[in-house]
């Protein structure tokens, strides 16, 4: 009936209840259905003033037909809500991952301290507590072969967790609209072994700190989510485009016009309300406490690398 | 096909020497006037404007969605088309659609009154309900808006465009729905004629009495977070801003405070109208008429304490989740019950399929699914992962457009001869309601099926996997839409002929609006009707009809 | 709530001779009239008490959320004036009563009086209220983004402030139009409209006066006393 991946115990739980509301359905909605088919043919009016019988009510009927449907009912809020009480409380021992959300990407913060883009890794059979926070307006995090799913609050921390069976890949959308690219705002979730896990890991560190600067930037470009409002082909997206705009100068909406450069690169990500170009909207999510000075640099080295 | 004319007799075709429609004639007449027939008609074109173009767009947005990246609009123009369908929809049509153009045509002389009991009031509410349709759609087209019908702070409080127009707009329909409720509530209690106790009113009143209590009581509190919401742009005082030391998940519970129970101000007068139509074509009176009436309270009641069932992932507390679920299940029982009263109500009877009954068959298919798919999302842990999917907008729109609107239009066949004096085409009207049907289904279902599968709702851009239910989907949102055309057609046809050929009961019901003529006069009656028999006692109706048109 | 009484004789428009000039040609006597107004009159009501809650329970809210800032930020306010204010509203509701109960009795001079001095009342209150919000402008306890006063010790006292305007505004604006109304009155009341054959629109503005009255006590101990 749910022809959707269940990826863990939990979806399975959820699914079972989900079944039973449908067979549920069916069978009531088959009454319906052949009650209404059956009276319509037999009780067609043939002719003229035909007679019907006084019937006004039956309360014995009236009080079976509300008191027997209601039990099944009763049975669904119970089920439905404990089933709901398992995913809230997180395992102790869960690994805990910092999601941070805005408009329109997400960041994934591993125990490490280090965030690596729009994919989430994490390891099959170990409960995952997701800590979750939202920069600007409300978004959330659906996950749904998991059957998990929570909005994210700016200046308050809400939580999911869940336990992956085996490893695959997994679809997040961002379920709370949230503007215009609503619909782009998706993640992935990854799921490995222990292993793989931790080796994956250790490479993403090593990677981010030993690669060139252009390269970190050209990475850092798609991981913090700047290609959702600024192209590198010249096309106008929300933002301006990076394309060849190193050593450019720039009219402002509320500033004097400037040279881009490592400096107005640097306030650009840490302020950047300061200077807004001119026809373009002041709706740029702060970087401030987000990016290392390195990361800061290879962002800049990127820019001016694309001609 | 149907049996109609029952009552086609010369005599019981009474020909007026003037009608509502006819006397007074002109454009100032018309808009200055406070006959609620009047009125009701006024409020039913203008609604019926809106209705139109909330399905254009409607029809646009599932055109978007043939394909997963743009197809005709931009994400930007996207966003704003389904925020204004769902405003236009839910605002100026799905709320006012039945008490105020239904309800103020026929409540009034149900009760045997000449009017309801605040015309001036009621021509006010007409005004306001203009005027606020101007800002809404001003707001759109002047400065764009791209929040969803729903206004969710802090993206409303935040953005650019409308929005401070659009929440003044929704101040007013709100004002406009208030004074309809004060009204009926008024009349109802105050101007029924003699002999018409509370167990002889139709039941149709009875479902208007119940909406209005729920206008009056929930709709204050959309005004006061409207209010609040415009300071918050207007001056950023910080009551839904986290940035500012406010809580924007304050705006959501005051939204939904006021937005759930508008779903019942939206479907008790479709019930209602169900409830006049299925005895009377079944020719049998109503199976359980207090457990029908009093359930319409019940849910009235219920539908102020269910609000946090839209918030289940909101980050509210395990504790309220549970008691808003196991209330939202209390609500259900009562609509429940009433299904199986209009089925025992059938049982027996004499059934006629007139255009009226048919609409309401397929109120009964598609509510059933309405209410039955709502089981799932009032079950907590269900409701997370459906929640925000298409799943929901399938869910609301079987409820919305299958429950209320269908009944709406089983309402319009059935009351249109008496508020045009004109009979339309059976089976032009059977057609209609066919590709209604059909083309609904075509639309939704597989909006249960993707949503099922994780879509969520308001999505521009969507997954390859989708895009085959999108536009199976959509080609179903094209036969729905001819199938309105059609129904519409039928409609207005009979009304470029010059006579009138409705008699004054086509259907042969009991209550007191088939009493008088079709159109019925000025002041409707020119006695004041006792009642004698019940709302739902035809053959004593049939008598007093046999013996009128003998004397 | 009762049937209506059964009216005799109805006839579609009623004789103008043997009922009241007032009577709406849908009605079929004034007490039936009489009765609907009240009703209706009752069921606005309802609806204000319940725009005030969506106030009241923002209030609480927020107050929750900054119990200091609030505390803080109420001590601005100036007490003996809000009492004086409270004392000037529960005065003009007693002059409401008689004006109320004069036209009742059809002694409509003294009605006249009473109106005019629950008229003067609500003046009285809102120059007190002008006071009150000119020392607030002055300072710069304004609400959201127009606050700008330095003294300011604990943070999110803009906050009290933004509530403070929006409800004793929207309050203010609820004594503004009472006393547009009550103008009517006496204007209609000069002109012999009224008579303890008709008072309906007397009785119906005192019922509103008593509700705008008592928000305000509400309001004053929630504003001026928060402890």
């Amino acid at each position: 009936m749910m022809p959707v991946t269940q990826a863990s115990d939990y979806a399975r739980e959820v699914d079972s209840i989900y079944m039973f509301i449908t067979y549920f359905g069916i069978f009531f909605y088959s009454i319906i259905i052949i009650a209404l088919g059956y009276f319509i043919h037999k009780y067609r009016r043939r002719r003229k003033n035909e007679d019907t019988p006084d019937i006004t009510h039956n309360t014995a009927l009236e009080v079976i037909w509300t008191v027997i449907p209601s039990i099944p009912l009763v049975v669904m809020a119970f089920w439905g809500f404990n089933t709901y009480m398992q995913a809230r409380v997180a395992p102790a021992d869960s690994l805990e991952i910092k999601v941070i959300a805005k408009k329109w990407a997400w960041e994934f913060t591993y125990p490490n301290g280090m965030s690596f883009g729009q994919e989430m890794h994490v390891p099959a059979g170990r409960p995952v507590k997701l800590v979750m926070i939202s920069q600007d307006v409300i978004h959330d995090f659906f996950l749904p072969d998991f059957r998990i799913k929570a909005d994210i609050v700016p200046s308050r921390y809400t939580q999911l967790w869940f336990q992956a069976d085996e490893p695959g890949e997994h679809q997040v959308y961002c379920a709370e609209y949230c503007g215009r690219d609503h619909s782009n705002m998706l993640a992935k979730v990854v799921v490995d072994t222990e292993e793989q896990y931790q080796q994956w890991l250790e490479q993403k560190a090593e990677e981010a700190m030993n690669m060139p600067l252009p390269e970190l930037g050209k990475l850092l470009y798609v991981n913090k989510g700047c290609n959702t409002c600024h192209s590198i082909d010249g096309t106008r997206i929300q933002g301006p485009s990076f394309k060849g705009i190193w050593g450019q100068t720039h009219q402002f909406s509320n500033a004097q016009p400037a040279v881009v450069d490592e400096n107005y690169i640097r306030e650009s990500l840490l302020q950047p309300t300061a200077k807004v170009r001119a026809g373009y909207e002041a709706i740029m999510p702060s970087f401030q406490g987000l990016l290392r000075e390195r990361e800061i640099q290879a962002l800049a080295e990127y820019v001016k690398s694309l001609k | 096909m149907a049996e109609v004319l029952t009552q086609r007799t010369p005599a019981a075709v009474h020909q007026p020497e003037g009608n509502f429609l006819t006397e007074n004639p002109g454009l100032l007449n018309w808009m200055f006037t406070v006959d609620h027939k009047r009125i009701g008609l006024m409020y039913f074109w203008t609604i019926m404007t809106m209705f139109f173009v909330g399905g254009v767009l409607a029809l646009a947005l599932r055109t978007e969605l043939l394909t997963p990246k743009t197809t005709i609009v931009s994400a930007e123009v996207y966003n704003q088309l389904f925020t204004l369908h769902g405003v236009i929809m839910t605002f100026l049509v799905l709320v006012p659609v039945i008490p105020a153009t239904l309800g103020n045509f026929v409540l009034p002389m149900m009760l045997g009154a000449k009017d309801v009991a605040f015309p001036r009031l009621n021509l006010l509410s007409y005004y306001l309900y203009v005027f606020g349709a101007l800002l809404a759609v001003g707001a759109i087209i002047g400065g764009g808006l791209d929040t969803g019908w729903t206004f969710y702070t802090p993206y409303s409080s935040t953005i650019s465009g409308g929005v401070s127009i659009m929440t003044m707009g929704a101040f007013v329909l709100g004002f406009s729905s208030i004074l309809t409720g004060v009204n009926f509530i008024a009349t109802i209690h105050k101007l029924r004629a003699p002999g018409l106790s509370w167990y002889n009113m139709p039941l149709f009143v009875w479902g208007m009495y119940a909406t209005a209590v729920i206008q009056v009581l929930a709709t204050p509190v959309i005004g006061i977070t409207m209010v609040l919401l415009l300071m918050e742009r207007l001056f950023q005082v910080g009551i839904f801003d986290a940035s500012l030391g406010g809580d924007p998940v304050l705006f959501q519970h005051f939204f939904w405070f006021y937005s759930h129970p508008v779903v019942y101000i939206m479907i008790l007068p479709g019930m209602a109208c169900i409830s006049e139509v299925i005895p009377t074509f079944s020719h049998k009176p109503i199976f359980g008429y207090k457990a029908v009436a009093w359930s319409s309270v019940g849910i009235a009641v219920v539908s102020f304490f269910v609000w946090g069932h839209h918030m289940f992932v909101s980050g509210q507390s395990e504790f309220a989740g549970a008691i808003f679920s196991f209330l939202t299940f209390v609500v259900a029982i009562p609509s429940g019950v009433k299904v199986w009263n209009w089925l025992a109500t059938m049982y027996r009877g004499s059934i006629s399929l007139g255009a009226p009954m048919l609409y309401a068959i397929a109120f009964l298919l598609l509510f059933g699914i309405g209410g039955l798919t709502g089981l799932f999302l009032a079950t907590v842990a269900v409701d997370v992962h459906l929640h925000d999917t298409y799943f929901i907008v399938a869910h609301f729109h079987y409820v919305m457009m299958g429950g209320t609107l269908i009944a709406f239009f089983a309402g319009l066949h059935y009351w249109w001869p008496k508020m045009y004096g004109r009979m339309y085409n059976e089976f032009w009207a059977a057609i209609g309601c066919l590709l209604v049907f059909l083309g609904f289904n075509g639309t939704f279902i597989p909006q249960f099926i993707v949503g099922s599968r994780g879509m969520p709702r308001r999505y521009y851009n969507y997954l390859d996997q989708f895009q085959f239910l999108h536009v199976a989907s959509t080609i179903g949102s094209y036969v729905l839409g001819i199938g309105l055309v059609i129904m519409a057609a039928t409609l207005i046809v009979p009304l470029f002929r010059k006579r009138y050929d409705a008699p004054n009961n086509p259907w042969g019901a009991a209550s007191l609006e088939w009493t008088v003529s079709s159109p019925p006069p000025t002041h409707n009656f020119h006695h004041v009707p006792v009642v004698t028999h019940g709302p739902y006692d035809f053959k004593a109706a049939r008598r007093l009809e046999q013996m009128e048109s003998h004397s | 709530m009762s049937d209506i009484a059964i009216p005799v004789g109805g006839q579609a428009h009623p004789r103008a001779s043997s009922h009241s000039k007032h009577l709406q040609h849908h009605f079929h006597n004034s007490a039936q009239q009489f009765e609907a107004s009240k009703i209706g009159m009752w069921l606005f009501l309802v609806t204000e008490i319940l725009l005030f809650s969506g106030l009241f329970l923002a209030y609480f809210i927020l107050q929750t959320r900054h119990p200091q800032a609030f505390i803080e930020a109420h001590h601005h306010l100036d007490r003996s004036l809000g009492v004086l204010n409270t004392v000037v509203l529960l005065v003009s509701s007693f002059t409401m009563v008689m004006a109320v109960q004069s036209s009742a009795l059809n002694r409509i001079k003294p009605a006249l009086v009473y109106l005019y001095a629950t008229f003067i009342l609500g003046g009285v209150f809102m120059c007190v209220k002008y006071i009150e919000y000119s020392h607030k402008f002055h300072d710069g306890l304004l609400l959201g983004n127009l606050f700008s006063y330095k003294g300011a010790s604990v943070p999110g006292e803009y906050l009290f402030f933004s509530m403070y305007f929006v409800m004793t505004g929207i309050h203010g604006i609820h004594i503004l139009v009472g006393m547009a109304v009550i103008a009517y009155l006496i204007w209609r009341t000069h002109q012999g409209m009224y008579s303890s054959a008709y008072y309906t629109p007397i009785d119906l503005t005192g019922l509103y006066w008593h509700l705008v009255d008592m928000i305000w006590i509400f309001l004053f101990p929630l504003l001026y006393l928060v402890s």
